[in-house]
């Protein structure tokens, strides 16, 4: 017994096989092109010869002015639009179409509006095939996770931004996806409720570490969030640079530690152009 | 209190008309009074005429419109979301849309006789297009993003389609049918008036011809009664199926 236990973790090929798996890309993005076609006016180039590698539990950030095609790039991996030109693969398969691997969260929240805060949280977990009692369980915990104890029969409408941001990310961890893409999604609170949720969600990626693709043209968010940064170019996008963006964030004060500062310095410059040529072309 | 208050202008109205034909301001023939009405609506019920020709009446409505409701809502919702069947269908819904539905009364007694099936023929064609126009615009307006999540979430094509197309479309939808149940009645009524064997407004149309005006009154209100019972019991179940919405 203890022999064949020991053959097993001794057999190299399988071990080295695994930790490459590891330490390789869980997301490969190779060539992705992309033309918008709108139901009237001209065709637009939105995405040009993107190529990135994403590797698991890491948090990326796509950092880029508005119409770069960020959130185009974002909707190719999650398979909602068809990837026509290039090729994306996770885990190694090509994407074909929306899957439960991938969830995602949305600017404006996309909840439900017909559904309680418990039954929006419910609905990915009846896909999954849990016992009833092990859903409510499950959706209960998430929602004390997320802090909206005592709302659970609310319906979208009575809750203010945060809290429906909060039901959402609740609701796309609740089903436990590996990779989550997220899409501006503290875009559309204040200020404060919009730093809060950052710390809230650094802190909830480093307790569940799942790969995190995030959609932002807020640089101080992606060097406070993101593990590297893709910034991307004005439309037609295509990235710019990828930046190692891992430093100590356990400060307190952050927005005030000059390493920070200057992070968001070096970035802002190589966005700053772009969001310019941005500027030029809405013109 | 405020039932009171609601119900006083038709209390009110309900003196005027007694007094107005009491007084003789009216002729009898013109008017006849609110209580001459009532007792002959009191007779027509005791008689049981009033329940059979309100029986078929209901029973046309209930059909035309439940199918009507049942089709318009797959059919809306199949316009809204595969595009050949818009490409295919909404010049026929655009053409039959301002179309005078009364107009088709003397078709479908041609094509389905005297009987039920003509005057469910009828309601069924007219109250088609509003539901259907209803379910077509609010799935056309269901959120992109809805769709998405719903999908990332494990739900086919067809169990989106049920999760988030038909709650996305349901408040349009519901207003759709709101108009469909008011034009049933219209529907219903101008068909019995002018070929029928039996339903209330064969019974408005021949009592009148035969100068029973009071009966006839009496049959008058019946209609408008239950048109607004069915309307307000109608949104009542509205208001509790939008509860979500503020």
């Amino acid at each position: 017994m203890g022999d064949d236990h020991g053959a097993t973790a001794g057999w190299r090929p399988q071990s080295v096989l695994s930790m490459a798996m590891n330490g390789a890309a869980q997301i490969v993005i190779n060539r992705v092109s992309h033309v918008y076609r709108p139901p009237r006016g001209r065709e637009v180039l939105a995405l040009q010869d993107v190529s990135l590698e994403v590797r698991r539990r890491e948090f990326v950030a796509l950092l880029g002015p508005s119409g770069c095609g960020k959130s185009t790039l974002l909707y190719l991996i999650g398979g909602f639009l068809p990837t026509v030109d290039g090729t994306i693969a996770v885990e190694g398969r090509p994407v074909a179409g929306p899957g439960p691997d991938r969830g995602i969260v949305f600017q404006h929240f996309a909840l439900f509006p017909w559904k309680t805060v418990r039954s929006n949280i419910l609905y990915g977990l009846e896909k999954v095939g849990l016992e009833r009692a092990e859903r409510e369980k499950r959706a209960q915990a998430f929602i004390d996770m997320v802090g909206l104890s005592g709302f659970e029969d609310s319906y979208p409408s009575q809750l203010s931004g945060g809290m429906k941001q909060r039901t959402a990310i609740a609701r796309t961890l609740a089903f436990d996806p590996n990779i989550l893409l997220m899409d501006e999604p503290f875009g559309a609170l204040d200020a404060q409720t919009r730093s809060l949720m950052q710390e809230e969600l650094l802190s909830i990626w480093q307790r569940s570490r799942k790969t995190v693709i995030f959609v932002t043209h807020d640089v101080q968010e992606a060097v406070y969030l993101a593990d590297r940064i893709a910034v991307m170019s004005a439309r037609p996008g295509h990235i710019k640079a990828v930046l190692d963006n891992r430093f100590d964030k356990s400060d307190p004060h952050i927005h005030k530690n000059q390493v920070f500062i200057d992070k968001v310095d070096e970035i802002w410059e190589l966005v700053k152009t772009e969001a310019i040529k941005a500027q030029g072309e809405r013109r | 209190m405020l039932a009171l208050s609601r119900a006083l202008p038709l209390i009110l109205q309900a003196v005027a008309w007694e007094l107005a034909s009491r007084l003789e301001l009216v002729s009898a023939s013109v008017l006849p009074s609110l209580s001459d009405v009532l007792a002959s609506w009191w007779e027509m019920l005791r008689s049981g005429e009033l329940i059979v020709n309100g029986a078929s009446s209901l029973y046309r409505t209930a059909a035309g419109l439940g199918s009507a409701v049942a089709f318009g809502i797959v059919l809306g919702i199949a316009m809204a979301w595969w595009k050949p069947i818009n490409a295919l269908l909404s010049p026929v819904v655009e053409a039959f849309y301002p179309m005078p539905k009364s107009a088709l009364i003397p078709v479908t007694v041609i094509w389905l006789g005297f009987g039920d099936g003509s005057k469910i023929l009828l309601i069924f064609m007219g109250c088609m297009v509003p539901v259907t126009i209803g379910a077509f615009n609010g799935a056309r307006g269901a959120d992109q993003a809805l769709v998405w999540s719903a999908r990332s979430m494990g739900a086919s094509r067809l169990r989106m389609l049920w999760d988030v197309v038909v709650p996305s479309a349901m408040p349009e939808l519901l207003n759709g049918i709101r108009t469909a149940l008011a034009l049933s009645f219209i529907l219903l009524v101008s068909s019995e008036l002018i070929v029928a064997r039996e339903g209330l407004g064969y019974l408005i149309g021949y009592l009148g011809a035969n100068g029973s005006y009071d009966a006839m009154f009496a049959v008058v209100l019946t209609v408008a009664f239950l048109g607004f019972a069915a309307d307000r019991a109608y949104q009542a179940f509205m208001q509790r199926m939008l509860l979500w919405r503020e």
